[in-house]
């Protein structure tokens, strides 16, 4: 299947520019970017796109099989490089998408050219000395939360699921649809983004990297932010005067500036 | 008995006009709802008496000390900082949100919350405002029908589960090997709900003989199922007590017009054949009783639809008259029996795929093993998709070609 389609891929900005992917993490889709998105793209080429299951992503594209590890998510970020034949990529990866880009430059870095990691967490579960800021029993509390939210879901959203090509506009007319989707998918995503361990992944990362962290961040604390950079080898670390997870959305001018500073050096 | 409008212990109340004025800042702090109010960090600013008192908290401990997302559960803090702050932070707003609070005394408080961004004079976004409403009730009643679709769904499975088992027992579990030839089937299922009325069997006779059958029950379900397991007993009983074709089908006829009690019709279409070996190919005998035309591929690649002559739909009418056709299958020569679930998939608004689409799409297949026709028709059944509403099997024999290629 067309990647493009699939992946709900949109190219914006400044085609001669540097190209930036985008990457959005666990929960929304592409719109987590539209603040930072005016901002990056005079100068650079910015690639978006929705991950599947997520967004206006096919979502008949999603098997369990596919998307229960990360992998398969990193696998769709280099297809999508390939597709678009993009080249010196500097891949953007907020929350769990952080890891997806790490992943997705492990096994073919031939593609990228830099690598931003926004609000990362390599692992979000406590494990000996290494402290993720998570038991195993909140994340089986993250999943109560999302199924008692997701109640209301199904008739609300299952015309966009089955396919409406006649009103493509009903997905906007849908409040909350940029969080939204099927239950099935949101709780195999929760599983997988907060229960993969991908710190060993860390050091194997050979592009120059930027690790972009909240001063007060609940979901990646400070610490976590700090692990990354000590593990990704030659790695920066900005911490940004923001609070939250999604700096992108409270804080757009500061993360963009630390973008775009970090694509321009050398 | 009380009037109405009357109050136990109250009588009926002041009268309306004698109400007092409605103070704002006590419909603030004793509103119905939890009230609260932060900085758009998250700082709790300013709350409610009502909220106050649900959570167990004196109003010092959390105003300017606290943030909302510590009044949540760890689960809940999740999920608030990865969909409900970024689409407050998107919308401007955002209502009927469902998650628990903790109370200072560490139970859990099921709540639903409603905020909206209040914009400042300067018109940028300045504090969040947020009601919360106790759902205890709500809570209890989603679990109720979380828990039923659980049940729903493992009843689901379990009717699949009989399904496929009780489909099983009406199919042969694996065919025999027929010395010379080649013999592959198939069963498609249209539902996985519901066991299909379709059936085939391939079963030694005596000798160099060989008995084979592929039909259709009207109908579906455990009616259906009901009658294919009688149609299959009936049919490998009378093939040994007479295995001439049109005597088979007879006696099928018979018992099948008896059993015709009560409102559901047992009758069947059918196909029944002999397979003889004879020397380097095989000659069937075959009757069919108002069945689709069986597809005949030769070993040069054309193909031919075998129109039987008569024969009825079988368990319809008292008297039925069955003839028998003979047929020769020569080295690299296929027979392939199928039934209507195939012919008649849905290909557009009002077009069925067709007999003739078949014999057209398989002519050429060279060589035409049964395994490879089975195949070549497995691949049309994917491309017709959800176009195939009814069940399909497919039974093929062949014979090998002599320069050895199939086998």
């Amino acid at each position: 299947m067309d990647v493009i389609a699939r992946n709900n891929v949109v190219v914006t900005g400044n085609e001669t520019g540097p190209t930036v992917l985008l990457a959005h993490g666990f929960g929304c889709d592409q719109n987590l970017w539209r603040l930072v998105v005016p901002l990056l793209a005079e100068r650079h080429r910015v690639v978006l796109f929705d991950h599947v299951g997520a967004g206006r992503s096919d979502l008949s594209a999603w098997t369990a099989e596919r998307y229960t590890s990360l992998e398969g998510y990193a696998d769709d970020v280099l297809r999508i490089c390939r597709e678009l034949d993009l080249r010196d990529v500097v891949l953007v990866g907020h929350s769990v998408s952080a890891m997806i880009a790490v992943l997705a430059v492990n096994r073919e870095p031939q593609w990228f050219a830099k690598l931003v990691l926004l609000t990362p967490s390599p692992c979000y579960v406590d494990d000996g000395d290494y402290r993720g800021g998570f038991s195993r029993a909140d994340i089986d509390e993250l999943l109560y939360s999302l199924e008692s939210n997701y109640l209301g879901w199904s008739a609300a959203m299952a015309p966009v699921i089955m396919g409406n090509p006649g009103r493509p506009e009903l997905g906007e007319e849908l409040t909350n649809s940029f969080c939204r989707t099927d239950p099935v998918i949101a709780r195999a995503f929760a599983r997988t983004t907060f229960l993969s361990d991908n710190r060993a992944d860390l050091t194997e990362v050979s592009v120059p990297t930027l690790v972009v962290q909240c001063a007060r961040d609940a979901i990646a604390p400070r610490e976590v932010g700090q692990f990354v950079h000590e593990q990704v080898r030659g790695s920066r670390l900005v911490t940004l005067d923001a609070v939250g997870h999604c700096p992108q959305l409270s804080d757009p001018g500061p993360t963009a500036e630390a973008i775009t500073a970090f694509v321009g050096a050398h | 008995m009380r009037a109405a409008g009357e109050w136990p212990g109250g009588g009926t109340g002041p009268p309306f006009s004698a109400l007092p004025e409605e103070n704002v800042e006590d419909l603030y702090d004793n509103a119905p709802c939890g009230y609260l109010s932060t900085s758009l960090d998250g700082t709790i600013a300013k709350i409610n008496a009502t909220l106050l008192r649900w959570l167990g908290y004196e109003r010092d401990a959390l105003v300017g000390r606290r943030s909302f997302s510590d009044l949540l559960t760890v689960g809940g803090r999740i999920y608030y900082e990865t969909h409900f702050a970024p689409l407050l932070q998107m919308q401007g707003e955002l209502g009927g949100v469902a998650l628990e609070l903790k109370t200072a005394d560490g139970t859990r408080l099921p709540v639903l919350l409603t905020s909206a961004v209040k914009t400042g004079a300067d018109g940028r976004p300045h504090s969040i405002r947020t009601m919360v409403f106790d759902a205890h009730d709500r809570r209890a009643y989603e679990q109720e029908l979380l828990r039923a679709r659980e049940e729903a769904e493992l009843e689901r499975d379990r009717v699949q589960r009989l399904a496929r088992t009780l489909q099983q027992t009406l199919l042969p579990p694996a065919l025999p090997e027929v010395p010379g030839m080649e013999v592959a089937a198939y069963y498609h299922p249209a539902s996985l709900d519901q066991v299909g009325g379709d059936f085939y069997d391939l079963f030694p006779l005596s000798g160099n003989t060989w008995g084979f059958f592929l039909g259709d029950v009207s109908g579906k379900g455990e009616n259906a199922a009901v009658v294919t397991s009688l149609i299959r007993y009936t049919l490998r009983g009378a093939a040994v007590y007479d295995p001439d074709p049109a005597s088979v089908l007879a006696h099928l006829n018979t018992v099948l017009y008896q059993a015709h009690q009560g409102e559901y019709p047992r009758f069947c279409t059918v196909i029944y054949g002999n397979l003889r070996l004879d020397g380097a190919g095989a000659v069937m005998t075959v009757a069919g009783g108002g069945h689709t035309p069986a597809l005949v591929l030769r070993a040069d690649g054309t193909s031919s639809l075998l129109h039987l002559r008569g024969g009825q739909l079988v368990g319809a009418l008292e008297e039925a008259r069955f003839v028998v056709d003979e047929i020769r299958l020569e080295p690299g020569d296929a027979i392939l029996l199928y039934t209507d679930g195939l012919t008649e998939a849905r290909t557009g608004a009002d077009r069925w795929y067709s007999e003739e689409d078949l014999r057209d799409d398989l002519s050429g297949l060279v060589p035409a093993t049964a395994a490879v026709v089975i195949d070549a028709v497995n691949r049309l059944l994917e491309s017709l998709g959800d176009g195939v509403e009814d069940d399909t099997a497919l039974l093929a024999m062949s014979v090998p070609s002599q320069d050895g290629a199939g086998t």
